[in-house]
């Protein structure tokens, strides 16, 4: 099944494209040639132990570090991503870890902040509210008021409101940044819903996360970064955990490997 | 309309549900039950708004009025509005910097300055008022720029360029005003005409409280009808109408009762249509939303492409420039400008007014109407612990004691908004 997938759509055509990508940081190689494909419709999961480069390329694609090589293509034309607010301009939104949301302000206030809808110098609040209305719903999202300061909303909701708020500038690709770490087991599979929802949405959805669970449940396929390479690359329906996981850490002793050179050595004999 | 407890399940029934009201958990303002419930639901959680400083004020007055009915007379309740003027537009300017979690200490010496500037330039050479006011206000504007600048480009903590500010600013002071020691505003120049003897004459008063009570109803129902076309839910009906009734009864009861004196002074009503604009302009523009979102959340103001330090520089230049103007509004209520000039401690009644009226230190949190609330409250305990003669050092005590007592509300309030989950 993956195989014949896989014969079907050799190359499908990607929204983002990342090659050869390199990035130095003084004495430190943090990556090095690392390429990344995400198709519209796809959610690709960034996996990787600490160190293993993921969120310098993370703050490569949302335009926070410029990449000293490399070329990225957004929908087969190569860009460079200046600056955050650029990367927003492209169509690439962020959903960073810590949410970045201001908790004195009202849900309306943080989706749109930055990009405020205006009437000459008014804020035009009607339009925002029904926009933000819409939104949430497009996300099968339960806020219970849309006038309420974030500080009063649970994590997962908080959550929502930040995936929610990527798509106010009509991305083509969101990156979800460690989108569940902080959050419980019910809440968890909201914010799996609502990638799954992205993805039924045409976007193309990156997804870093240190959660296998998670990223099983919901990618379409697996990128492993280790030392700041290019480690592997799974279909999901493919891979093991401990296929995951001897690719994460690169260690051959693991179980996985011990039984395949067990195996290998009996059929040798 | 009243009757109706609940409106959560006529929603589902009755034909399209608003958009904003199409789950059951949702929060609606739809009666008078939900609004009251919504009401006593903020104050428990900790969102106590200008309650705190409305009852404070009320035991205030109580309190002056039971030992000295003088204190609520027309000519004092006139004369707190005046000297409170000044004071409270220099306040204005401290929320704007508080809302960014920023402080100023500078503005008091600033606005001795700005008016020393101002008398020099008019009684000394001989210009124009206006162009006097134009100067006091550019040193102002200037001061607040390289505040800003300093904030954002080299990055020094506000509190301490404001400190070096007030310093310098005082030995500026002395400066300008060289040896003369004080300089006397003529009392027929248009400033002190405006700010010393000038009032709102009777009919003109009723007329504009009468306008302001309007514009706010026509502003709310305007919203309703907007809300309603775009298909989202209204809060209670009678809410607004009850509020602009509020609104006109209280003040044109006010304003009877200020013209049984000689009416609302110029500067007083100066300072309301500064703190009305600046709340107008906090609520509904994209700069005073971004002025929120600066203090809330610095970082995730930057990320999410807000100018930062573009908001930063722009409050610092509104906060020296409001400072300077009301030092100009002081030297014309008092028609002099002296080496003490803005110099006793004015700073800190301005920072105390605006933390008294809501305004939080920690930024992100305020109204403009903090600056008001607060300074009514400060002057009203300066006039009443005056009128009963007592020293000033008890005076000093006393402000002492409500400042720490508003700050003590301030932080149980935090405490609560936390433990409710309100932030």
């Amino acid at each position: 099944m993956s195989s014949a997938l896989a014969h079907e759509t050799p190359v499908r055509d990607s929204v983002l494209s990342l090659t050869g990508v390199t990035k130095r940081f003084g004495a430190v190689q943090a990556l090095t040639d690392v390429h990344l494909d995400v198709a519209p419709g796809e959610v690709v999961a960034l996996v990787g132990d600490n160190g293993a480069g993921k969120s310098t390329l993370v703050k490569i694609i949302c335009g926070v570090y410029q990449p000293d090589q490399g070329q990225i293509s957004l929908d087969g034309a190569q860009v460079s991503v200046g600056g955050p607010r650029q990367a927003q301009h492209l169509g690439i939104a962020t959903v960073f870890q810590d949410l970045a949301l201001c908790d004195n302000l009202d849900v309306v206030a943080n989706l749109f902040l930055g990009q405020e809808h205006h009437r000459s110098y008014l804020l035009n609040e009607i339009q925002m509210e029904t926009e933000a209305w819409r939104l949430l719903r497009s996300l099968s999202a339960k806020i219970p008021s849309v006038r309420i300061p974030i500080a009063g909303l649970s994590g997962g909701q908080r959550q929502t409101v930040a995936i929610a708020r990527s798509l106010v500038g009509k991305p083509k690709v969101v990156l979800l940044d460690e989108p569940t770490a902080a959050l419980g087991v019910a809440q968890t599979a909201e914010v799996l819903n609502l990638v799954e929802r992205l993805r039924e949405q045409g976007l193309g959805v990156i997804l870093v996360s240190h959660n296998m669970a998670d990223v099983q449940a919901v990618a379409d396929r697996i990128c492993v970064l280790r030392l700041g390479r290019n480690a592997a690359e799974f279909r999901v329906e493919d891979a093991t955990t401990e296929q995951l996981v001897a690719a994460i850490t690169g260690a051959s002793d693991n179980v996985v490997s011990a039984r395949m050179s067990r195996k290998d050595g009996d059929g040798n004999v | 309309m009243s009757e109706t407890p609940t409106t959560e399940a006529p929603a589902e029934q009755s034909g399209p549900a608003l958009a904003d009201l199409q789950d059951e958990r949702l929060i609606n303002q739809q009666s008078f039950s939900a609004v009251a419930s919504q009401f006593v639901h903020r104050l428990r959680g900790g969102e106590l708004g200008s309650l705190p400083v409305i009852i404070g004020l009320i035991i205030i007055c109580t309190v002056f009025y039971a030992i000295e009915p003088r204190f609520l007379s027309s000519f004092n309740l006139v004369s707190i509005a005046r000297f409170a003027a000044p004071t409270g537009i220099i306040s204005l300017g401290i929320v704007l910097v508080l809302l960014l979690g920023e402080i100023d200490l500078s503005v008091g010496s600033l606005s001795g300055f700005a008016s020393a500037v101002m008398a020099v330039v008019v009684v000394d050479n001989g210009q124009p008022v206006l162009v006097g006011m134009a100067a006091g206000i550019a040193v102002g504007a200037t001061i607040g720029l390289f505040f800003g600048l300093l904030r954002t480009r080299i990055g020094v903590p506000s509190f301490v360029f404001s400190l070096a500010g007030l310093l310098a600013f005082q030995g500026a002071l002395f400066y300008v005003l060289g040896d003369k020691g004080t300089i006397t505003i003529p009392a027929s120049s248009s400033l002190v005409q405006f700010a010393k003897f000038g009032y709102v004459p009777a009919g003109l008063s009723y007329l504009l409280v009468l306008l302001i009570a309007a514009a706010y109803l026509g502003a709310e129902l305007l919203n309703r009808s907007r809300r309603a076309k775009a298909g989202l839910a209204n809060s209670w009906l009678p809410l607004p109408l009850v509020k602009a009734g509020l609104l006109a009864g209280g003040l044109v009861f006010l304003t009877y009762y200020l013209n049984v004196d000689r009416g609302w002074p110029n500067v007083w009503a100066l300072f309301t249509v500064l703190v009305v604009v600046t709340d107008l302009v906090l609520r509904k523009t994209r700069w005073g939303r971004h002025v929120f979102a600066v203090g809330g959340n610095e970082e995730a103001a930057r990320r999410s492409g807000i100018k930062v330090d573009r908001t930063y520089v722009t409050v610092f230049v509104l906060c020296s420039s409001l400072a300077a103007l009301g030092g100009l509004m002081a030297a014309g209520v008092l028609g002099s400008v002296s080496q003490n000039s803005g110099t006793t401690g004015l700073e800190l009644t301005a920072i105390a007014a605006a933390v008294i009226g809501g305004a939080s230190l920690f930024g992100g949190r305020g109204t403009a109407y903090a600056a008001m609330l607060g300074i009514i409250v400060l002057q009203s305990i300066d006039s009443g612990l005056n009128q009963i003669n007592v020293d000033s050092s008890v005076r000093f005590m006393t402000t002492g004691a409500v400042l720490l007592l508003a700050v003590m509300i301030d932080s149980v309030s935090r405490k609560a908004r936390t433990s409710s989950g309100r932030g």
